[in-house]
């Protein structure tokens, strides 16, 4: 964000308190620069905005529905709740349904310990899934020579086609399909290893937030992710390196 | 004050929780006055008994035997925890669960699969909740000592129970 920009600055309320905004923010962004926590999934610093996780919906007074605090605007004198027994019911059927949908098996998972999934799950309070079980048959595409990618782990996220098209800017990623379906694809639906367009540049499989991109050779609880790379890379673009 | 019932039951698990639950070591000898172990794969005892307080509940439920079993002691039972990611998630035992169970049987066993004393493995093998209530879940694989005597000392106690761990 250029710190010379002539956006209007407003004034809102989030959770009772009174925050100043400029009006080209997002709710999470000012939720976050003023140490008010809305927990997040698909959102990562750096990559455009997706709204895909609902996570972090939020109730704006005069709005009848949730909106996620991703994607949402500020506006002058808007009132934000970022927290209530509505919301966290939401966030915590969030969390279950992408248990539920995939098979997360954390027990033998590279990222167990190092998992956005789990910290979620755990931070909400999911201590145990409701909902049956899909347990779908997914595959599991190995034939790059560095990575992994795991369907079953996947939450459709975005963070990898997202960091793929807007930082590295080869656009090897898209999602095929819809509903229970829709599943992460390379290039014309091709085998990851035979993907003309990929570079092999491994950004995908920082972002991750689960085990569904993978380096090669990891055990159990051994891969561990730098969440950070987009930030740091496109700050370092905009101040011209 | 009288002593809690206490039993321990082992299903389709590896047994790694009832390791955990023995590596709270000088603390057993704590929990020892409070409780009266009368059931357990620990111990002797080959039935169920009719009165137990609380049950912890080790591995997932995978076969007619284990809905059975868990069936027979939730209608005994007062206070049912789930011990462990088997028993929370179905976990390891659950990743069977793409595969149909004769598929199963013929890649283990072959043409001739046994019909006797091995018991018919349910369509899926599902947590311990999606059969019966339980009341309290301790999720980990396995959860850590420290982690299972904190929340048995709280149902014991009739306290609230302690943050649940994460999954794994």
């Amino acid at each position: 964000m250029n710190p010379a920009t002539t956006a209007k600055v407003i004034t809102l309320t989030i959770d009772d308190r009174s925050v100043g905004a400029r009006e080209d923010q997002t709710i999470l962004q000012i939720a976050r620069e003023n140490s008010i926590h809305i927990p997040t999934l698909c959102f990562l610093e750096g990559l455009t905005p997706a709204g895909a996780c609902r996570l972090c919906l939020v109730e704006i007074v005069g709005t009848s529905r949730v909106l996620p605090a991703c994607t949402t605007y500020a506006t002058e004198g808007m009132v934000i709740r970022t927290t209530s027994p509505a919301l966290e019911a939401h966030r915590r059927t969030v969390i279950e349904l992408l248990f539920a949908e995939g098979n997360h098996i954390c027990a033998v998972c590279v990222s167990n310990g190092n998992c956005e999934l789990q910290d979620l799950a755990t931070e909400l309070g999911v201590s145990h899934i409701n909902l049956p079980y899909l347990n779908p048959t997914r595959p599991v595409d190995a034939s790059h020579p560095r990575f992994t990618l795991d369907h079953n782990r996947c939450v459709l996220c975005a963070r990898c086609v997202r960091v793929c098209d807007e930082v590295e800017g080869a656009h090897t990623w898209d999602i095929m399909g819809r509903g229970v379906d829709a599943r992460i694809i390379a290039d014309l639906n091709q085998p990851w290893g035979e993907a003309a367009s990929c570079t092999s540049c491994g950004k995908c499989v920082q972002v991750c937030p689960t085990g569904a991109l993978v380096e090669k050779g990891k055990a159990v609880a051994e891969m561990r992710k730098r969440h950070a790379l987009p930030k740091l890379i496109t700050r370092q673009q905009e101040h011209g390196s | 004050m009288s002593k809690i019932r206490f039993a321990t039951v082992w299903l389709d698990g590896c047994s790694g929780c009832h390791m955990s639950f023995l590596d709270m070591d000088l603390i057993l000898l704590d929990l020892a006055p409070k409780i009266d172990l009368v059931y357990s794969p620990l111990v002797d005892f080959k039935t169920f008994p009719d009165q137990v307080d609380v049950t912890l509940v080790e591995g997932a439920v995978s076969s007619t035997e284990d809905e059975e079993k868990i069936r027979h002691i939730r209608r005994h039972t007062k206070t049912l925890i789930a011990l462990g990611d088997c028993a929370v998630t179905s976990n390891v035992p659950g990743m069977r669960n793409t595969f149909k169970p004769e598929t199963i049987m013929q890649h283990v066993y072959g043409d001739a699969p046994p019909v006797q004393v091995i018991p018919p493995l349910l369509p899926k093998s599902v947590p311990v909740h999606h059969i019966v209530p339980v009341d309290v879940f301790i999720p980990g694989c396995p959860p850590s000592a420290d982690t299972i005597v904190k929340t048995l000392l709280a149902v014991l106690e009739g306290k609230p129970n302690p943050v649940p761990p994460r999954f794994g």
